[in-house]
């Protein structure tokens, strides 16, 4: 018999609730040590976090590459932008209810046809799917306010408990930063629950191979279905709690390069761990606020990144930072 | 009563006749051997009974129901489940969430999103039984991609007898181990499928553990079965003898 070590889980449960806590409580003092501009940066990395955790329901566990992830992202931020335009509604709780019932039935219309397809043919199907509604949203102009966008104007939140005042940017930099972080808390708590659940493990079996997952009894294409939808739930989800924080939102988080953005966070945090995505869209953010700040080259700079990236560490942030601790446990 | 009809069975290849009129029936209990040489068509038999390839003609009774048109998952569902030739595994997943996940599929609990598998202990309980049964009980936590091939093929027989099947096809369960580990691994299977009341149609190439093990060994060639009976029998069967066991010296 063969002498590999079974991997030990790197941390017990106990430990990782705790990191988990750890790290919420540090989000949650994080307002009163940073200024407005940081911690608005910080709203964006826990937006993106939900964007690219549900992008990776599909790649990291169910094994499909979707290149048409802005559709859903934007259909959440539109369906606010539209909810306000046509109903005159400005409440948080409402665009995050109709956001997410709009993309979840994106997702259903979309999926319906991409997991007929796996691989290539899936990620192109996604892809070209997803410029429909990026040209509807240019080409319907008095809907959708064309290139110009729609306004989206900081909303009340929890039923007008907490309205905007004169200060927006504090607003969004307080209020409206818990807002976001309880959000976050609780996808990210469902989102951990969904991969670790029975349905999760059927996903991570039609990854891993989808043949011998039929021949143990899990109907494949739709479970591949069922993991589409909720990915573009929670993805429509993340677009919608971002449209107050940017004010207005444009085809371009509907453009293709959006959905790229997306996959570039999961690759870059690590996609094969469940915490990688949500490290790679912090670090994204980052690197895209300063490489812009930087350089008009900024789209070079990251493509060079991107590139050494995948060379050098294909496991991503997270998944080299295991491996890793992984070393040097053996090591010691 | 006959667990599995089948009825003049005929799958094509284009001009290649994989499988040409077979007709097959097997009794409840006891170890079946399915021999022949490559391209014999016993992997196509295989693949038609268990609803990977559909026929072009013929009918597959199993249980007194035709289930010739049935998907994958209903003929899962009525009790045939298979292994593979080539080890088909969750690479990535534990060798004990390897049958767990058999464990909640069979018990029709994957739909479940919103608990922790770990968290029903009664389906960790069986997986590990079933892992003990196959002494792999201590690689519960292991990769199923970091263990030896012999494990694996272990565990591809474990996942499907997960599924407490009636009928079990086993592709070539020895094949790509050395032939030290051959005997251990039919003597675990055949103890399993014996005790737990399954009837196993095995295909093998090594005529020694197919002789050792079987009850009745059925003989196929160029799509047809060309033999049918005891291994004494067929032992005998000088056609037999002449088309498989005398290619099978020559190798």
């Amino acid at each position: 018999m063969n002498a590999i070590a079974a991997p030990a889980p790197l941390a017990s449960t106990g430990l990782r609730l705790w990191g988990s806590a750890a790290a919420v409580l540090v989000l949650a003092v994080l307002p009163w040590l940073l200024d407005p501009f940081q911690t608005l940066q910080v709203s964006y990395g826990l937006i993106f976090g939900i964007a690219a955790l549900a992008f990776n329901l599909l790649l990291g566990y169910t094994g499909l590459l979707s290149f048409g992830h802005a559709a859903f992202f934007g259909t959440g931020a539109y369906a606010a932008a539209l909810l306000l335009k046509y109903l005159g509604v400005q409440s948080m709780e409402l665009y995050l209810l109709g956001g997410v019932a709009a993309s979840l039935v994106i997702g259903v219309v979309m999926g319906a046809v991409c997991v007929r397809y796996t691989k290539i043919f899936f990620a192109i199907l996604a892809l070209a799917l997803s410029q429909v509604l990026w040209s509807l949203a240019l080409k319907f102009f008095w809907v959708s306010g064309g290139t110009d966008g729609l306004r989206v104007p900081t909303p009340t939140l929890l039923g007008g408990l907490l309205a905007p005042a004169a200060d927006k940017t504090a607003f969004l930099a307080f209020q409206y930063y818990y807002y976001v972080l309880v959000v976050f808390v609780v996808a990210v708590a469902a989102m951990w629950l969904i991969v670790r659940s029975p349905f999760g493990k059927a996903l991570q079996a039609i990854r891993d191979n989808d043949v011998r997952a039929e021949f143990v009894g899990v109907r494949v294409r739709r479970y591949r279905f069922i993991a589409f939808v909720a990915s573009a739930g929670f993805t429509g989800l993340a677009g919608t709690l971002w449209v107050p924080l940017n004010g207005l939102t444009t085809p371009d988080i509907l453009y293709w390069p959006f959905s790229g953005k997306i996959v570039f966070m999961a690759v870059l945090g690590g996609f094969k761990t469940f915490l990688g995505p949500i490290v790679g869209a912090f670090v994204y953010n980052y690197l895209e606020t300063f490489a812009v700040g930087y350089t008009i080259y900024w789209q070079l700079l990251l493509g060079v990144i991107l590139v050494v990236l995948v060379l050098a560490i294909p496991d991503g942030l997270v998944g080299t930072a295991i491996k890793l601790v992984r070393r040097s446990r053996k090591a010691a | 009563m006959t667990l599995l009809a089948v009825q003049r069975l005929t799958k094509a290849f284009g001009d290649n006749v994989a499988v040409d009129g077979v007709s097959l029936a097997i009794e409840p209990g006891g170890v079946v051997g399915l021999i022949g040489s490559n391209g014999a068509g016993k992997t196509t038999l295989v693949n038609l009974i268990s609803g990977l390839f559909r026929p072009d003609s013929g009918s597959v009774t199993f249980d007194g129901r035709d289930i010739t048109h049935l998907s994958v998952n209903e003929r899962i569902r009525a009790g045939i489940a298979r292994s593979f030739q080539l080890v088909n595994l969750f690479d990535q997943m534990s060798v004990l969430d390897n049958v767990a996940l058999t464990v909640f599929s069979r018990e029709r609990k994957t739909g479940d999103m919103l608990r922790p598998a770990e968290a029903d202990t009664a389906v960790r309980d069986e997986a590990l039984a079933v892992l003990r049964q196959f002494g792999m009980h201590a690689k519960a936590d292991t990769l199923a991609s970091e263990l030896a091939q012999g494990e694996r093929k272990l565990l591809d027989v474990a996942v499907a007898c997960a599924l407490r099947p009636r009928l079990l096809f086993l592709d070539e369960p020895t094949s790509g181990v050395s032939t030290r580990e051959k005997a251990p691994i039919m003597d675990i299977v055949t103890a399993i499928v014996r005790s737990g009341a399954i009837t196993a149609v095995i295909i093998e190439h090594d005529m020694d553990v197919v002789f050792r093990y079987s009850d009745r060994i059925v003989a196929m060639h160029q799509g047809r079965i060309l033999a049918d009976g005891t291994p004494a029998a067929i032992r005998a069967n000088d056609e037999v003898a002449m088309t498989l066991l005398g290619e099978h010296v020559h190798q």
